[in-house]
This record gives structure tokens, C-alpha cells and sequence, in this order.
């Protein structure tokens, strides 16, 4: 033991912090708060790891619906310079381009689409082809040849041709050798009128039919690895001529994307429930650590440590800690993203992509940013501890300043949820609803301290030195019961998602949704078809006119498609509208501005008016009241629009955009349409269907319905899975606030038992005490989670919502008694050590 | 002669606080020296004011009036991080509760002094008002140190041994291990056998003599024992904030 100059080494204050953590760590001190995080920053990541690879495959299989990763589609030829940018980047591109024209055989003409592909057409999916109605489908083994066309067989048979029939298009003869059986992105365009007649692109120029001044959609199909793709979308889209647009698989079938978007919500949702609640987990495991260190500081600042040594000994422990804690955390959620990878092996056809490496940086970025907000605070006041609380125990540890604190939990919550809700109004409402909560639970804490203080005033014996405890250490009971809300409100939470809006999920899809239409039905088939479908037993969801008009005005402004820089809206204006006329508001669709035209009690005919689709309105620019002018088989038909609807898409029935009254379109000429349910087992009836009504076409959506509704059980599967990590985390941070209180608990059993007060008298006080935390948290976790489920399932699911009253009798009484029994349970270590050795613990 | 070096100093110490009773004042303008290998007892009852003594003098707290030097440099001069480099390697504490980290062993808490003032030379630039700890390892490194300073407490035997699994004797003789590892120039100890039964407090009261001769540190010892104030080369009795040499 010598004084004296010694060698310096180097990074000591690192060494120095990482000997500490391990010692920390060794302790036992680190368990709860790693345990907190680790589970934070697996949700995180598994959610992560799992959306990522989930969206690749959905873009997979999204891609069918365009033949393409991507598409640019354009109303005028797209400049080569897109191409080669895409060919640069390594990606498959192929064209194609598609106009309107008539097709002659014999003396019997025909309106047709064109589409004019070349050799690398599709890029994705395949085009499948029949030698003739009855024959096996077989994939397209290349483009179609010199001369020859492929068909829709709907075509030969209202020129009353057969396969291999000639026919005239334009100044060029084709043999229609093939009829189409699929074309894979023929998706977006299910009730196009006109037969497909496909042409190689080389054959287009002898036909004549392209001019300058043809009408035709021009499309640029590209294909490749994600990033290439997406870094070419991201080159392209500020390039792209007014006329063009790009297209992504989602845009290409509504029903689709609206699935695929709620099962994501609903996993971030999950993920971010995890977050926040591990957030509190971490924040009252954070506080005890401040708690049990506030010693060792005053030691080590009197034997010699400056507070800037303490300082930064504490931000290289947290950090360090952090990382490790976050890796761990990634490592879970790696291996808790393969459970769900396997969980959902049907949902996708072939195996997953691999998952990228993004999710780890995001997830550890989430563990640091979660820390560094919960924890960093209070730890770095740590080092203001004065050193001469080794003389004087009473100097307590720093109060730690609200707003210091507060403003570091509020700004990591606020930096986590928007970057990983991916979804802003998801993220607001949630962290509104959070805020609101935290600040009921602590208002209610406040309230209950209060309470508890003039009820000491009012008894006697234990139940006044109990009650009067909880009211002398206000801040660690208001901690308390707010630890048990949020615990509480996750579980209530996971109830009402699981069990409401779940169950709502998957009724918007119930099993006989339609999987069949049936359209180009003419007038003087309708009733007969409706006959032949009663005659077999087929629930039809009511047969709809359908009328052809295109948009020619809104208000005073007459619509031309130029007038739209959305390539949307310009597709939208240059299309024909088909126009529906009904009294009744269809189920699957709810107004949400305006009025329908047929309520309760009103008898005579309503006067001309339009309803219009929500999405479509806002695309085009039209709002309530405007007065729509449509041009239908050559007169104008007009009036205003009352209502603005929002339709379920996904419910797979027929919708209409523009619905007017029976007397606006009654008179106009109509095709109709139906949809219906055909089991899997009456397959046999199609054929029979179709002698019978032989121009009606049959569009079967079995594979996309199939593809829909795997989506949402596999995604209710997926939801739950992750829900798993929330539940995990409600009990952590109940856990934590029951570990909040237990060592001042310690310190006074031992004194009260020094006293002469039993073991029973003070369970019996404990027991009284966390039952009626649990009740008062139970309860307002209750009013919470009924408000989010009722706010969620509205405003964020479009989905149904009816209060729940299980909801409350498990989460008030449930609550009070999980909480009580566990709080007594784990409170009761401290009652069971001998009174002196608790005293002298807490000495 | 030549006069001993003087390593702790205090002229006109006052120190009053604020309470629900208006201003008290605790130490009333006291001065005192302690000579490098003194040893100086503080004997007084209970709320004399001893302890409160003891804080300024070690710098852990700062006086309303006075002054207090320590091993040369005036306190005054110093912010807290500069008080806290000047006890670092220099000043040795043992408490009557001992104030072992609870989630570190024995060798690890002696060690904790000489790692702290390693880790405190290194950010000593940034601060301290230029003083700089004294590791007091000379080369040898923090764990060896500890070992040997372990060894000399007699409780090699128990190095791993967590605060929770010593008894009360053996925990304060960690202490003293710790406090004498850097090689201290001066010891503060306060009550340091309050906890300890007559026997231990004998045994713990004989070793603290010996390793403070061996090492040829001051020692500054408040407590309210006679007989240990009376092994102490002075006496000096504190009463209402006054302090008084005794024979």
C-alpha cells in the first residue's frame, strides 16, 4: 500500500464503466430493466423482420396483378430514356400497349381491346391459353407469333367463329389460333366490356391502327430485385411526363391492397402496443435502478470520482448496456419472427424472402432511443448525488425533474412511434390515446394518494400506519398504480383487438362471400339468368344494371382527361363509368357525407341525383353538391351529387363508383351484372351456366378471394403471435411496479413488525392496499381500452364495433383481484425476513 | 525541528442551515489543524455537531463561513469535482456503516477507490480545477493492490465474498482495506465501531491503528467512545457547535 505516481491506462473511465456494468449486471441489479428492453426491441424487430419479408412476397404476388414489379402507364409514348434507365439498373423490361378497335370476320364486326405485347411479356405471372373452350389451359410458351392472334373465347362467339378462325383487324388478317384462359394482368380491368384480342407488337404496325392521334395506353413493364426497383421508381417519378403515371401492384386490385393494409396496421398496432408498454416497463425499472445506486454514487463521489467521471460512467454503462440488451432483443425477435414465418407458411405460396438486415439497426436504434429516453435522465441526475449522504442518510437521492425527465420519455416515444408506426394517423391516435391514458392513471394515483392520506386521519392501528404509508411516498404509489393501468390496459387491449375487431376482421369475409360474376348480361337474359340460378340453388347478391357513361363534366367545368395531372384521374376521366342506378344503400357500403336518397318513411320517387364513391371523388375532385354530367349511348345525362359513400372493397361484392336514382338511369340502355357463391364442389355447373348464357363472361375471383381471405386468418394469426410480446410486456411492467415499492416497504415492515405488528395484520393491509390500486387501475385501464378499441376498429380499421361488457367485469374485478393477490405475493419476501435484517437493509 | 506539514486546516469553520425554526447554526467559527501523522479525536455527544465537522473537513459538504485546507489546497478554490480529484487517492473514509456496495464483492470494493482515481486522471483535463487524483498504484495494477491490501485485513480468504455474506466485523474491515488501498494521506473515519459489538470494535479499533501507523497517515476519528478517543495522539471535544481542547 504505497502512494505515488502511478502509469496511466488507457480508457480507463471505459474499463472502469464496463467492469461496473458486469458487476452490475452479475447482481441482479440489470434484470428487470434488460428484461424490459429486450422484450421491447424483440417486438419490435420480429414485427420488422416479419412485415418486411411479408411485403416482399406480397409484392411478389401483387406483381401478377401487373405482369410487373412496376409499370409506368402512359396516355402517350414513354421516352426511351426510361427503358434504358431501368435496363442500366438491371431490371427485365417489356411493353405493351393497348387501344380500342373493331374486329372483323365474315360480315360480323366486333369492339375490341387490342393489346399489343412484346417477347418479354410478362415479366411476372404467366399468360395461360386453351386450344378451345373445352381443352386443358397451358401456359403461353412465347409472345404470340407472326400472324396470329390470341382471343378471349367470349370473342369467336359472338362473331359465331371457332378457334383458328381468320379475322381482320385493321389492314392486317390474324389467325385467332389460341383463346386466352389468363392473363395475368388483365386484373385491374375485370369488367372491361370489350373482348381482349393480344397481338405480338412487331404485327401492330401493318394493321395501321396507331397513329398520332390513336387513343392509346402505352405501359412499360419492369421487373428486378427490390432495391434496383425501387431505385429506379424513385429516379422515374419526378421524370415521368404529365401523361404517365407509375402503377405498383397494390393500385392494381383494391381488394387486395385494403387486406394487405389492415393486417399491417394491425401488426404495428401490436408492435407498437409492445413499445409502449414496455416504455413504461423500462422507465420503472429505470427508477429503481436510480433507487439502489443512489448509495454507491455518494460513495464514490466521496472517494473521489468528479461528478463528469460519474457522468460519463453512466452513459457508457447505459450505452453499452443498451446494445447488448438490443442485441439480445434482435436475436429474440429473429427467432420469434421464424416462429411467425412458419406459422404462416399457407398464407404464401413458395418460401418467404429471406429477411433483410434492416430490422436489426431498427430495432436496435429503437432499444437505444428507448433508453436513452426512459432511462438517461434520471441515471444521469445520479451523479448530483452528494457525496455527504454517506454521513447524513436523510439527504435522499436527486429529485429527478419532471420536465427533464418527462420531455426525454415524450420525445423518445414520439421519435419510436414515428418511425416505426409507418402509418402517421396510426401513430398520433396511439400516442394520443397513450398520453391520455397516462395522464388518467396519474391524475387517478394522485387522486387516490389524496384519499388515502384523509382516510389515515379517519383509522386506526395498521390500516392507519398502511394507508398514511401510501400517502407519505406519493410519487412511488402514483408510479405504481399508473405501471398497473398500462399493464392492465394491454391486456385489455389485446382482448378487445383479439376478440372485437378480430372477429370483425374476418366477418367482412364470411365464408360464401361471391367468388363468381357474371357480367355483359343482356336485358332479355336477366330474368331467365336469375331463374337458372334460383332453379340451382345459388344465393345471387341481387343482379345490378350497369350502365356505360363517360364523365363529361362536374359543376360548370367540362372534364377532359388532359385536364388531370393525376395519371389516376386522367385514366379515370378518359374511361367509361359504369353507372349503376339502385333505391337501396347496399350493405357493404355507409355514406359518410351527405344523404342516400331512400330513408325510412319517404315513399314517393326520389328526384335525379348521384351518389359517389369516397376515393374516387377526392381522385377526380368532386365534392357534395356538384352536379355530374355524364354522356351515356349518346345524350347527357345529369344531376347533383347528395352522398358521398365509402365502400368495403374487400367484401367482394358488387360496387359501383357513381350509383344514381332509378328515375336518372332507368331508361338508359344496361347491361347486368351479379355475383355469387359457387362451392368448390359445384364446379361441374360452369359449363352448364355458360351454354346456357353463352355471352355472358364468368370472371372467377375463387384465387383472389382465396388469397384475400388468407390473408386476413393468417394476419389474425400474425397479430396474436405478436401480441404475445405485449402480454409479456404488461406483466413485466405490473411486475416492475409491485418491484417499485418493496425496498421502502421493506424499511417500514421492519419497523412496524418491530412494533409488534403480525405478519397477518400486515398482509391483510397489503392486500387491502393492491386490491384497491388494481380496482381504481382495472377501471380506468377499462374506460381506455373500450374508447382505443371503439377509436381503432372506426377510425383505423373501418371496421364494426360494439361495446364489449366482459370487457368490465374482467378488467375491474380481474384486475383487482390479479393485482392484489400478486402484489401481496410479491410483497410478501419482505415480510418474511426477520425484522432487523430488514431494518438494517434499508440502515 | 523541522514543523510538520500541516494537512488539514480550518479557520473559522461555521456552518448553519435553515429550518422550520428560522436559522441554526450548527458549528459556531471553529479552527483546527492536523498535523501529516496526527492523530486527532472529535469526541461529543450525539447532535454536537461532529459529523457535520467531519463532512467540511473532508470537503463532502461546503461551510457557510471559514475555511478548510486540505492536503495544501483551500477547499474554496475547488468546485465539488475539484474537491472530489483532491480526496481522490488522498483521503481514506471509514463509516459506522460501513458503506460497502452491496453488488460488489470485497476485493472488488477495495479496488473501487484506486479504479475510480485511474478512470479520474484520465478525464482530470476537463476539470477538478487542476487537480488531479493520486492513483497511488505505481505501476502496479488496481486488483493487486486490493489483494494485498485484503490481505493485510486478514480476509484474502473471503475476496469474493458479497458485503451480504460478511458479518458486521468483516465488513468494516473491507472498509478499512479500502480506505488504506490508495495509500491515503489522511483517514476520516466516523464512529467507526457505532455498529460493531465491544470485542469486534476492539479488534476493528486495533487494526485501523496499526495499518494507519504502517502507512503513516493522519487520522481524524469523531466518535462519542473515551477510550478510543483516548489511543488518539489529541483530543477535542465538540459541544453545541464549539470545539475545545481536551487533556
Amino acid at each position: 500500500m504505497s502512494a505515488g505516481k502511478a502509469r496511466m491506462p488507457a480508457a480507463a473511465p471505459w474499463r472502469l464503466a464496463l467492469r461496473l456494468l458486469r458487476r452490475d449486471w452479475r447482481s441482479g441489479e440489470l434484470y428487470l430493466l434488460a428484461a424490459a428492453l429486450v422484450l421491447t426491441v424483440a417486438a419490435i424487430t420480429a414485427v420488422g423482420f416479419f412485415t418486411d419479408r411479408i411485403e416482399r412476397t406480397m409484392q411478389r404476388q401483387g406483381g401478377e396483378l401487373i405482369a410487373a414489379d412496376l409499370a409506368i402507364d402512359s396516355s402517350r409514348p414513354i421516352p426511351p430514356s426510361f427503358a434504358d434507365a431501368a435496363a442500366a439498373r438491371g431490371l427485365e423490361v417489356a411493353r405493351t400497349l393497348t387501344f380500342r378497335s373493331v374486329v372483323l370476320a365474315g360480315d360480323d364486326t366486333q369492339l375490341v381491346q387490342v393489346k399489343a405485347v412484346d417477347d418479354a411479356y410478362p415479366l411476372r405471372g404467366e399468360m395461360r391459353l386453351k386450344a378451345d373452350i373445352d381443352a386443358a389451359e397451358q401456359p403461353a410458351p412465347g409472345p404470340p407469333g407472326d400472324g396470329v392472334a390470341w382471343v378471349e373465347p367470349r370473342l369467336l362467339y359472338v362473331l359465331g367463329a371457332d378457334p383458328g378462325a381468320r379475322i381482320d383487324l385493321g389492314e392486317a388478317t390474324f389467325t385467332a389460333d389460341r383463346l386466352i384462359a389468363y392473363e395475368p394482368d388483365r386484373g385491374g380491368n375485370f369488367f372491361q366490356i370489350a373482348p381482349r384480342v393480344m397481338i405480338h407488337m412487331d404485327a401492330l404496325p401493318a394493321t395501321g391502327l396507331v397513329t398520332a392521334a390513336s387513343r392509346v395506353r402505352h405501359r412499360l413493364l419492369v421487373a428486378g430485385p427490390r432495391d434496383a426497383v425501387a431505385d429506379f421508381a424513385a429516379w422515374a417519378e419526378p421524370r415521368l411526363p404529365a401523361s404517365a403515371g407509375l402503377i405498383d401492384a397494390r393500385e392494381a386490385r383494391p381488394e387486395f391492397a385494403t387486406a394487405v393494409d389492415r393486417a399491417s396496421r394491425f401488426l404495428h398496432l401490436a408492435a407498437l402496443t409492445t413499445l409502449l408498454v414496455a416504455g413504461a416497463a423500462i422507465a420503472l425499472a429505470s427508477r429503481r435502478l436510480v433507487d439502489r445506486q443512489t448509495d454507491a454514487v455518494a460513495v464514490m463521489r466521496c472517494l473521489g470520482a468528479p461528478r463528469h467521471l460519474l457522468t460519463r460512467i453512466f452513459a457508457i454503462r447505459l450505452l453499452s448496456f443498451g446494445l447488448l440488451a438490443s442485441l439480445a432483443g434482435c436475436l429474440l425477435g429473429w427467432l420469434g419472427q421464424r416462429g411467425l414465418a412458419l406459422l404462416l407458411a399457407d398464407w404464401v405460396e413458395g418460401p418467404l424472402p429471406a429477411a433483410s438486415i434492416q430490422p436489426v439497426f431498427v430495432g436496435i436504434g429503437t432499444g437505444l432511443v428507448a433508453l436513452a429516453g426512459f432511462a438517461l435522465p434520471p441515471l444521469l441526475q445520479l451523479a448530483d448525488v452528494p457525496p455527504l449522504r454517506v454521513l447524513r442518510r436523510d439527504l435522499g437521492p436527486p429529485r429527478v425533474s419532471v420536465a427533464f425527465a418527462g420531455l426525454g420519455a415524450a420525445a423518445a416515444l414520439a421519435l419510436m412511434i414515428l418511425w416505426q408506426a409507418g402509418d402517421v394517423e396510426l401513430a398520433w391516435k396511439l400516442l394520443l390515446g397513450v398520453v391520455a391514458a397516462v395522464a388518467a392513471l396519474v391524475t387517478l394515483g394522485a387522486v387516490m394518494v389524496w384519499l388515502a392520506g384523509l382516510a389515515a386521519a379517519r383509522t386506526r392501528g395498521i390500516w392507519r400506519l398502511g394507508l398514511a404509508g401510501l400517502a407519505r411516498r406519493p410519487a412511488a404509489a402514483i408510479l405504481q398504480i399508473t405501471g398497473f393501468g398500462l399493464g392492465i390496459l394491454a391486456l385489455l387491449l389485446l382482448a378487445v383487438v383479439r376478440v372485437d375487431l378480430l372477429r370483425s376482421w374476418q366477418e367482412t369475409l364470411p365464408e360464401g362471400a361471391p367468388n363468381r360474376f357474371l357480367i355483359n348480361i343482356q336485358p332479355h337474359e336477366r330474368d331467365a339468368l336469375a331463374d337458372w340460378l334460383a332453379d340451382h340453388d345459388i344465393d345471387g347478391a341481387g343482379i345490378f344494371p350497369m350502365i356505360r357513361g363517360r364523365l363529361t363534366g362536374i359543376g360548370a367545368r367540362d372534364i377532359e382527361p388532359d385536364d388531370y395531372e393525376d395519371p389516376r384521374a386522367e385514366r379515370l376521366a378518359a374511361r367509361e363509368f359504369n353507372l349503376s342506378y339502385a333505391t337501396a344503400l347496399q350493405a357493404d357500403n355507409s355514406i359518410i357525407a351527405g344523404r342516400w336518397w331512400s330513408g325510412a318513411g319517404q315513399t314517393a320517387p326520389a328526384p335525379g341525383q348521384f351518389s359517389v364513391e369516397e376515393g374516387i371523388a377526392e381522385t377526380l375532385g368532386i365534392r357534395l353538391g356538384d352536379r355530374l354530367r355524364f354522356q351515356v349511348a349518346g345524350q347527357t345525362v345529369s344531376a347533383p351529387v347528395t352522398s358521398l359513400r365509402q365502400v368495403q372493397w374487400d367484401s367482394f361484392n358488387v360496387n359501383f363508383f357513381v350509383i344514381g336514382t332509378p328515375g336518372l338511369l332507368a331508361e338508359q340502355p344496361a347491361t347486368y351484372i351479379t355475383s355469387f357463391y359457387l362451392p368448390a364442389s359445384r364446379e361441374a355447373l360452369v359449363p352448364e351456366l355458360l351454354r346456357a348464357f353463352p355471352s355472358v363472361t364468368l370472371i372467377d375471383v375463387g384465387a383472389l378471394l382465396a388469397q384475400v381471405r388468407g390473408i386476413i386468418e393468417q394476419g389474425i394469426h400474425a397479430v396474436e403471435y405478436v401480441f404475445l410480446f405485449t402480454l409479456a410486456a404488461g406483466l413485466l411492467v405490473m411486475y416492475a411496479g409491485i418491484q417499485a415499492s418493496l425496498a421502502v416497504r421493506r424499511a417500514e415492515h421492519g419497523v412496524l413488525r418491530t412494533l409488534g405488528a403480525n405478519r397477518r395484520q400486515l398482509l391483510r393491509g397489503l392486500l387491502v392496499e393492491f386490491t384497491a390500486a388494481g380496482l381504481l387501475a382495472g377501471l380506468t385501464a377499462s374506460i381506455f381500452a373500450q374508447i382505443t378499441g371503439f377509436v381503432l376498429a372506426r377510425q383505423l380499421f373501418d371496421l364494426p364495433f360494439a361495446p364489449n361488457p366482459w370487457l368490465w367485469v374482467f378488467g375491474v374485478l380481474g384486475s383487482g383481484a390479479a393485482i392484489g393477490l400478486a402484489g401481496t405475493l410479491g410483497t410478501y419476501r419482505a415480510l418474511v425476513r426477520p425484522p432487523l435484517a430488514a431494518l438494517r437493509g434499508a440502515g | 525541528m523541522n514543523t510538520p506539514e500541516i494537512l488539514c486546516r480550518a479557520d473559522g469553520l461555521a456552518k448553519h442551515v435553515s429550518g422550520p425554526g428560522g436559522r441554526l447554526t450548527i458549528l459556531h467559527g471553529l479552527s483546527l489543524r492536523v498535523a501529516a501523522g496526527e492523530a486527532v479525536a472529535i469526541v461529543g455527544a450525539s447532535g454536537s455537531g461532529k459529523s457535520t465537522l467531519l463532512g467540511l473537513l473532508a470537503g463532502l459538504d461546503a461551510p457557510s463561513g471559514g475555511e478548510v485546507e486540505l492536503c495544501g489546497t483551500r477547499l474554496s478554490t475547488l468546485d465539488e469535482d475539484g474537491r472530489a480529484a483532491l480526496r481522490g487517492g488522498r483521503v481514506g473514509f471509514v463509516f459506522q456503516n460501513f458503506q460497502l456496495l452491496p453488488t460488489l464483492t470485497a476485493l472488488e470494493n477495495v479496488s473501487l477507490p484506486l479504479e475510480l482515481a485511474a478512470a479520474g486522471e484520465q478525464t482530470a483535463a476537463r476539470g477538478n480545477g487542476g487537480v488531479r487524483p493520486d492513483t497511488g498504484m505505481q505501476g502496479a495494477d488496481a486488483t493487486a493492490v486490493a489483494r494485498e491490501a485484503l490481505e493485510r485485513v486478514g480476509l484474502s480468504a473471503r475476496a469474493g465474498h458479497y458485503p451480504r455474506q460478511l458479518s458486521g466485523g468483516e465488513q468494516q474491515r473491507v472498509a478499512i482495506a479500502r480506505a488504506f488501498a490508495p495509500g491515503p494521506r489522511i483517514l476520516f473515519a466516523d464512529e467507526p465501531t457505532g455498529n460493531l459489538d465491544l470485542a469486534t470494535g476492539q479488534r476493528i479499533i486495533d487494526l485501523l491503528f496499526a495499518l494507519r501507523a504502517d502507512a503513516g497517515a493522519a487520522l481524524v476519528l469523531v466518535t462519542h467512545d473515551e477510550a478510543l478517543a483516548a489511543r488518539c495522539d489529541r483530543r477535542l471535544g465538540m459541544r453545541d457547535g464549539h470545539l475545545e481542547v481536551l487533556p
